[in-house]
């Protein structure tokens, strides 16, 4: 890939690679901005949710998928997060200058694969090239528009002591698996990331009638950060009960010989949910077999998540300042 | 005034300062004359609210002798009573709810004096004139015996003989001592000690013993002068001995190590049960793993339901947590392990003015210090901060401090690490109360610490050998050496750096941290031993990991290089708790007197790198000549204890002071003390303050109060 500059090389990029790609009559408008119906049909009502998010990952594809996943998959979560119906997505690339082609049309194709199966559109992008060394292959912006049916509210402000802490699936996949790409570790069995859209899964959980108080990606920080972040912002404590906790053999494996904690590791397709306790068992039933409840909404403690460990102790889930680091003195 | 009576005042100030009365501490003698008032009793007037000064805080007392005698002698009025106490003796700080400290504000005020007591109080000939807490079998608490769900079994004598049967029959019994609950189990049971042990879920870690008399203690352990000393203390502290041959405690009370640590009887209560049941009880702080002590009935027998088979409680509530302290004697005389009940709330003193400031400490074995005046009072320990309840046992010791000496908050000090849960704490406090927050560098804390306790002034040489703590530069140090002066530390010298792969993983297994010493120097052997350690496929991510420092700190400690030094000689590869490698690498070398020092090169200045290669290569090769692991352990101790003087010998200055956990190791201590004071230096080393983390917070107010003084003194001479 060579600098563009806005001239005729950036007129074929865009024909000859994004384009037929993301085919879809708004984009072939090719209008400055896309023009979009908010409210699709004349069944749907709603509020709109708005979300934007950039992606930086090192190295572009890795076990389980790509940056251009990663980057369709992030924003359509954040949308579902609040109960919403991912309708569309704008992308912007900032290329670096030397980018193989094929990588390129890679993520692309990969990022047009997700868009479907996530039920959106990419209505309108933008391409920048960057000189060599300004840039690690390649940066990715989404924005996503979604509709948030009526009489769905989700969000920190609905959880309440007793409501019951439940996870979608296993933890810190997408971590590990990025992590021994980058740092060419060989674990005994290889890691996946665990990459996915969760949009429809949380329309099924609204469809099934079960009440959502409040949901969070499990992106940076893992469960940890997702969960003192919670605790803080809805001034209550969180209790865990550590082997309720599911997290893979080979991820424990290799968290153990890391040195690192499962709960602090990312994740890209999985969330928490704070459901009333009377949801519970819909909830777990329409999620499937890989998630679990993990505790429970406490008013002991506000602010604070503290994990219950199998021997009857204790520790607080903390949110670190950066790395972890030793505190053993 | 003429100069007789001068004369004798001097020398009854003398007598007093030499002698003072038991559990009295002399801190200024000032002597005046006043005009006499015409009344010819001993008065005690009623204490105003809001006049009371921390100095007068007293610390728990084990019974007196009178006491001792009284409830053994039958006819007594307090005969087998359990809360027996006069004027020297009994709970003090443990029922301290507010100053001034007068019964109406000790747990004690909802048990109404009866007349017999109240005449004792009243009488000024009487040893219990105005004793706080006085009790007796008709006006003061009683005891219960009861089962997890809080069903009372049987009550006063009836309690005590269903606790002696219990653990006659080697049950788990909860007491609830003087400052909180504690699990007793048969000492001399090895199935017994056995079930506490898997149901409190802690492996190897030492219990204490308590015993039922100084007869029986020593048919178990073989007791110095000065050991005796301390055990018969009123502060009745847990004492570090040396386990006899013929003793008959069980192995599992404290695996692979040749001392003990054992107590006598706290309170009247453990009195009584001891020697109803004849024999040493394993005596343990009533908690989960590392949570804090119970000292709230409900809560005890939900936390302790499963680990404890009969409850023996009583109806005095206890104010504040304490557990039992920990002395040893060490090179120099006692030292203060853990400090708790007996010692705390006894303050030490700053010798310049300060700032009123507010100390957190570090993350483990945690103390809170305030300071005040000339007062500086830190806490009991508190533990380790891993758990919710220590955390909030932290916030409360914060503001039970501020409240008992109501100053003004000019100042609140922390550590330097980010995640420390005491960090934390300060910053949300110094926010609230709109003070500045003071960092200071865990290992000068540790110097400092040393100093604020011996009141040392001018240049020190300070050798912080401790597992491990924030440096400046974000790498763990702990094998530091650092010129002090003032407010100032300058880091003079410290270990070579090498990675611990898997941070905090790499502390409780001492294979990672020798795989990342003998990464450091490229040892060609590394894989060859590594290999017995590790499979291939963890070797290669461990290497990758030392190759990137992926997660894999770096780290000058000495505590770390114990590690290493541990588990290449074989003696110790994982830890099950903090300093078990380094406490099992000092005992095996128990029966080698002297040894020829391992090689340590001292390399640059400014600071000098101590590197340990040549050390660590020739432990390797010691190991495959077979040379005996307890001649590797004594080589390894004096290399360190000749690093130390010579470190001392290139500062060339006269104060050193040893400071860090490291130095709890007896024989570290020693030899380093030795040498250095054969070389002419003069040895300062932490007694009545912890010389581990718990000293942190002491020393944090040390420099604090230094800066301030800086700063002071900079804009006085500006202005
Ligand atoms: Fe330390
Ligand atoms: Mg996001
Ligand atoms: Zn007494
Ligand atoms: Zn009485």
């Amino acid at each position: 890939l060579a600098h563009g500059g806005g001239g005729r090389r950036m007129r074929q990029l865009i024909e000859g690679v994004f384009l037929p790609a993301f085919a879809n009559p708004t984009l072939l408008a090719r209008h400055d901005s896309a023009v979009v119906d908010v409210v699709p049909d004349v069944t749907s009502r709603g509020r709109v949710a708005l979300t934007t998010d950039s992606y930086v990952v090192k190295p572009l594809f890795f076990p389980g998928g790509d940056i251009g996943r990663l980057a369709v998959f992030g924003t359509v979560n954040d949308l579902a997060m609040a109960g919403a119906r991912p309708l569309h997505l704008t992308a912007a690339f900032i290329l670096e200058e030397g980018l193989a082609l094929a990588a390129l049309r890679r993520i692309v194709e990969s990022m047009r694969d997700a868009a479907t199966e996530a039920g959106v559109a990419i209505v309108t992008g933008d391409t920048k090239v960057v000189d060599r060394g300004k840039g690690d292959g390649v940066f990715i912006t989404t924005t996503g528009v979604g509709l948030v049916p009526p009489g769905v509210d989700i969000g920190p402000h609905r959880v309440q002591p007793g409501d019951a802490v439940l996870v979608s699936g296993d933890l810190g996949r997408h971590g590990i698996a990025v992590l021994s790409v980058r740092e060419g570790l060989a674990f005994a069995s290889p890691i996946e990331s665990d990459c996915a859209a969760l949009a429809s899964c949380v329309a099924a959980l609204l469809a099934a009638g079960v009440t959502l108080h409040c949901l969070r990606d499990l992106t940076r920080g893992g469960l940890a950060a997702a969960l003192n972040e919670i605790a803080m912002d809805a001034n209550v404590g969180v209790l865990l009960d550590e082997p309720a906790i599911p997290v893979s053999e080979p991820v424990r494996g290799a968290c153990e010989l890391l040195g690192l904690d499962p709960l602090h590791v990312a994740c890209e397709g999985r969330m928490t949910l704070m459901v009333p306790a009377a949801s519970v068992e819909r909830a777990l039933a329409t999620l499937g077999s890989g998630a679990a409840r993990i505790g429970q909404v406490v008013e002991a403690h506000p602010r604070v998540v503290v994990l219950k460990t199998g021997l009857g102790g204790s520790h607080t889930l903390d949110l670190l300042a950066g790395e972890q680091l030793p505190r053993i003195c | 005034m003429g100069p007789q009576r001068g004369r004798r005042r001097a020398a009854r100030g003398e007598a007093l300062r030499r002698r003072p009365p038991p559990g009295a501490r002399v801190v200024t003698l000032v002597s005046r004359q006043v005009e006499l008032r015409g009344s010819s009793d001993f008065q005690i007037l009623a204490s105003r609210v809001g006049d009371a000064s921390g100095v007068a805080l007293p610390p728990d007392s084990a019974p007196c002798d009178e006491c001792a005698r009284e409830i053994a002698t039958p006819g007594e009025r307090r005969y087998r009573y359990p809360f027996t106490n006069c004027t020297i003796c009994g709970p003090r700080w443990s029922v301290i709810e507010a100053l001034p400290y007068d019964r109406t504000r000790t747990t004690l005020r909802s048990f109404t004096l009866c007349d017999d007591c109240a005449r004792e109080y009243e009488d000024s000939s009487d040893r219990r004139f105005h004793a706080q807490p006085i009790a007796c079998p008709q006006c003061g608490p009683r005891l219960a015996a009861l089962d997890a769900m809080g069903r009372t079994s049987a009550a006063e004598e009836g309690a005590l003989a269903a606790a002696v049967q219990f653990l006659r029959d080697g049950q788990v019994c909860a007491v609830k001592g003087v400052g909180g609950y504690q699990l007793l189990v048969d000492a001399t049971s090895s199935s017994a000690v056995a079930r506490l042990r898997r149901r409190k879920g802690r492996e190897e870690k030492p219990f204490a013993v308590m015993f039922p008399s100084l007869a029986t203690l020593r048919r178990d352990c073989d007791v110095a002068d000065d050991e005796l000393h301390a055990l018969l203390s009123p502060a009745a502290p847990i004492v570090l001995v040396r386990r006899s041959r013929l003793s008959s405690l069980a192995a599992e009370v404290a695996p692979n190590n040749p001392r003990v640590g054992a107590m006598l009887a706290a309170s009247p209560l453990h009195r009584l049960l001891l020697s109803d049941v004849g024999g040493p009880l394993v005596c343990t702080s009533g908690n989960l793993s590392s949570e804090p002590i119970c000292i709230d009935d409900a809560e005890a027998r939900e936390r302790l339901g499963a680990v404890a088979d009969l409850f023996l409680a009583h109806d005095r509530p206890i104010a504040r947590p304490l557990d039992d302290s920990v002395v040893r004697i060490g090179p120099n005389g006692l030292e203060i392990l853990r400090r708790a009940r007996g010692f705390v709330p006894r303050s030490f003193l700053r010798t310049e003015d300060g700032p009123p400031v507010l100390c957190l400490g570090g993350h483990l074995k945690s103390t809170i210090t305030l300071a005040v005046g000339r007062e500086v009072v830190v806490s009991q320990h508190l533990g380790d901060l891993d758990c919710e309840s220590a955390r909030a046992l932290l916030g409360r010791t914060a503001r039970d401090l501020l409240r008992f000496l109501h100053g003004r908050l000019e100042v609140i000090a922390c550590d330097l690490h980010p995640d420390y849960a005491s960090t934390r704490l300060a910053e949300v406090l110094a926010a609230e109360h709109e003070v500045p927050l003071e960092r200071v560098q865990h290992h000068h804390a540790h110097v400092a610490a040393c100093a604020a306790e011996h009141s040392l002034q001018g240049p020190l040489l300070g050798l912080a050998w401790d597992g491990s703590g924030y440096g400046e530069d974000g790498d763990l140090w702990g094998g530091e050496a650092l010129v002090c002066d003032g407010a100032r530390a300058l880091r003079f010298a410290h270990l070579r750096s090498f990675r611990l792969p898997g941070g905090d993983a790499a502390i409780r297994d001492g294979r990672r941290a020798a795989a990342g010493a003998l990464h450091a120097i490229g040892e060609a052997g590394f894989s060859a031993i590594a290999a017995a350690w590790f499979s291939p496929c963890e070797l290669a991510v461990l290497d990758a990991m030392l190759e990137r420092g992926l997660n894999a700190p770096r780290t000058t400690s000495v505590g770390r290089l114990f590690d290493v030094v541990a588990a290449l000689a074989g003696v110790r590869e994982q830890s099950s708790f903090e300093g078990q490698a380094a406490m099992e690498l000092e005992y095996v070398a128990e029966d080698v007197e002297d040894a020829e020092p391992y090689p340590l090169v001292l390399r640059g200045s400014a600071p000098i790198v101590v590197d340990w290669e040549p050390l660590v290569l020739e432990v390797v090769a010691d190991r495959r000549r077979g040379v005996p692991v307890a001649v590797v352990s004594a080589r390894f101790h004096e290399a360190l204890a000749w690093l130390a003087a010579e470190l001392a010998r290139r500062a060339a200055i006269p104060a050193v002071a040893l400071a860090g956990g490291c130095f709890q190791n007896l024989r570290l201590a020693t030899s380093t003390r030795r040498r250095l004071e054969r070389a002419g230096f003069t040895v300062y080393s932490p007694s009545l303050a912890p010389p581990n983390d718990g000293g942190l917070s002491l020393g944090q107010s040390w420099v604090v109060t230094h800066r301030w003084q800086e700063r002071s003194h900079v804009s006085r001479s500006t202005r």
